[in-house]
């Protein structure tokens, strides 16, 4: 079986000197990869420079066996990459369903898209009591619900979600972990998930990613990174 | 009292176009986070072509079509050629090569069509009518009056209930963003400058016929008076650019009326000062977003 999306020798930055060295990263259909370490590790970059934001010096980045680095961002959803940033991405000026519709223009499956949106609505439920509310309004859970939910309206194949946890409660962060499982579990789509939550990450990835100052130190089942002391000493630090 | 609503109605049809012209200003300003100086001039431009067709054909209508989509293609043109290649981390950066803008394009004027002041027909008569021997409005006036509320309503219209206008608000607020959920924001900036250059033009049009004529500096004074209405009503926001027009334009209809036109510039110069001072943001600034 080939890798849905296949990274190799990644080197990637903003200025002269990269922030990202030598990534090689492979990622199966419907896999839920966790991608942890400390801050400045690389996380962000790593997410911004796979949806073409930021642009590599050297390496491959191919989705399916077709090269990445040359597509624009702007097609990367048409791809099947949805690309949920970091802080979430709501356009705060927009109301709720605006920023909802926003995620489905580009489709030209209009019915679909129309359905999609219907169905985020039922799944978030405090998203169809706010529709008309601009996005400023909203709280730090209901921006990840909405930043989620116009993921999910391109029906993407690949979802790369940059600390989805960030600032919210853990009941909250527990519900979001077993939805992005559903979801995986019901449509097959697979989840780049980037976490400094690392038990959250841990508790649904099928693989762990540990970066530090811009490189993989190492890759292993979640499962062994959850039970293997050692391991998690090691490279999580509890 | 007549003479109080004499100059009511001169100052609604002029606060018309001044809120025509803000709202072209407001546009760039929504989309680019420029205000554009060269507003004035290029709607001038697009002035001359229309005329010089309208001369040629006959149609002023025709000229006045030209003049609309010679806005657009002068303001893409501008976005694409220009600005585009601006470094936009200084704010200042983008006023100054648009201040070299207003140079370039009234030199290039002057070289084509002299320096002198050419007649601009209207298309409909100027003589106002007299209503219990009070000079109201004339049917210039109304043309005025219906081309921009049209204006403004298909400009509401498309930021509302458009997916291209959408798109449009959504680049400006957040481009990143924005490309992630496939909008091509280099393509709304464009669209962004082809329009609101086009509503600069059709104020042109609008107002050249009312002063001295077509001349390479018609829209200076005009664009002052533009910008107050623009700043008044906050920069960011269309109503406020209706709003502010008509304040600016009752304010100059009075002060000229009554104190003498000389001092009708200090009157814009001191409205826009007590209003920076007062309320920065403007009468319809937009409100701070929440605290991420
Ligand atoms: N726009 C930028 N310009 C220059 N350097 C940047 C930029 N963004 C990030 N960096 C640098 O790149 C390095 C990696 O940053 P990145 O945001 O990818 O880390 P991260 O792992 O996501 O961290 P965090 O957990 O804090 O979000 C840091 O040293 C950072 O200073
Ligand atoms: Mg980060």
């Amino acid at each position: 079986m080939t890798a849905l999306l296949e990274v190799k020798g990644l080197t990637a930055g903003y200025g002269a000197a990269p922030v990202l060295h030598d990534i090689d990263l492979s990622i199966e259909q419907g896999q839920i990869v966790a991608v942890m370490g400390a801050n400045g590790a690389g996380k962000t970059t790593l997410l911004r420079t796979l949806s073409g934001l930021v642009k590599p010096t050297s390496g491959e980045i191919r989705l399916d066996g077709a090269d990445l680095r040359t597509t624009k961002v702007e097609q990367m959803v048409r791809r099947g990459i949805a690309h949920v940033p970091e802080g979430r991405g709501v356009v705060t000026e927009l109301t709720v369903d605006e920023n909802l519709r926003l995620g489905g223009l580009w489709r030209s499956d209009k019915a679909d898209a129309r359905k999609a949106l219907d169905e985020v609505y039922e799944l978030f439920e405090p998203l169809a009591r706010r529709k008309r509310h601009p996005g400023h309004q909203l709280s730090g859970g209901e921006r990840q619900m909405l930043a989620l939910g116009r993921a999910l309206i391109g029906r993407p194949r690949l979802m790369l979600l940059d600390e989805p946890s960030l600032g919210l409660a853990p009941r909250v962060i527990a519900q979001i972990m077993a939805l992005l499982r559903d979801l995986r579990n019901s449509t097959g789509m697979t989840v780049l998930l980037v976490e400094q939550n690392v038990r959250s990450a841990l508790s649904i990835a099928d693989i762990g990613v540990v970066m530090s100052l811009g490189r993989v130190v190492t890759r292993n089942d979640a499962a062994t990174l959850r039970t293997d002391d050692e391991l998690r000493h090691a490279y999580l630090g509890f | 009292m007549d003479r109080f609503i004499f100059l009511t109605f001169d100052g609604l049809s002029r606060g018309a176009v001044y809120a025509a012209f803000a709202l072209s200003l407001v546009l760039i300003w929504r989309a680019a986070r420029i205000v554009n100086f060269a507003q004035g001039a290029m709607a001038v431009a697009t002035a001359y072509a229309g005329y010089s067709v309208a001369t040629a054909t006959g149609s002023y209508w025709l000229g006045f079509a030209v003049a609309l989509v010679g806005g657009l293609l002068l303001g893409a043109g501008v976005e694409r050629v220009v600005m585009r290649f601006v470094d936009h981390s200084s704010p200042l950066n983008g006023v100054v090569v648009a201040l070299g803008l207003v140079l370039v394009i009234q030199a290039v004027l002057g070289m084509i069509y002299g320096n002198e002041f050419r007649p601009a027909g209207a298309p409909f008569s100027r003589d106002a009518f007299v209503v219990g021997g009070v000079a109201l409005l004339s049917r210039f006036d109304l043309w005025v009056f219906a081309a921009v509320i049209a204006v403004v309503a298909l400009l509401v219209l498309l930021f509302t209930r458009t997916a291209v206008g959408l798109r449009m608000r959504a680049a400006a607020f957040a481009p990143d963003v924005s490309r992630l959920l496939g909008v091509n924001v280099g393509g709304m900036l464009t669209l962004g400058w082809a329009l609101a250059a086009a509503v600069g033009s059709l104020a042109g049009m609008l107002v050249i016929p009312t002063e001295l004529g077509l001349h390479p500096n018609a829209m200076d004074i005009v664009f002052v008076s533009a910008f107050t209405a623009a700043v008044v009503g906050g920069l960011d926001s269309a109503i406020g650019a209706v709003v502010g027009g008509v304040i600016v334009g009752l304010l100059l209809s009075y002060v000229s009326g009554y104190l003498g036109a000389t001092v009708a510039p200090i009157a814009v110069l001191v409205l826009l000062l007590v209003v920076l001072l007062g309320r920065p943001g403007g009468l319809f600034g937009s409100v701070k977003a929440r605290a991420a």
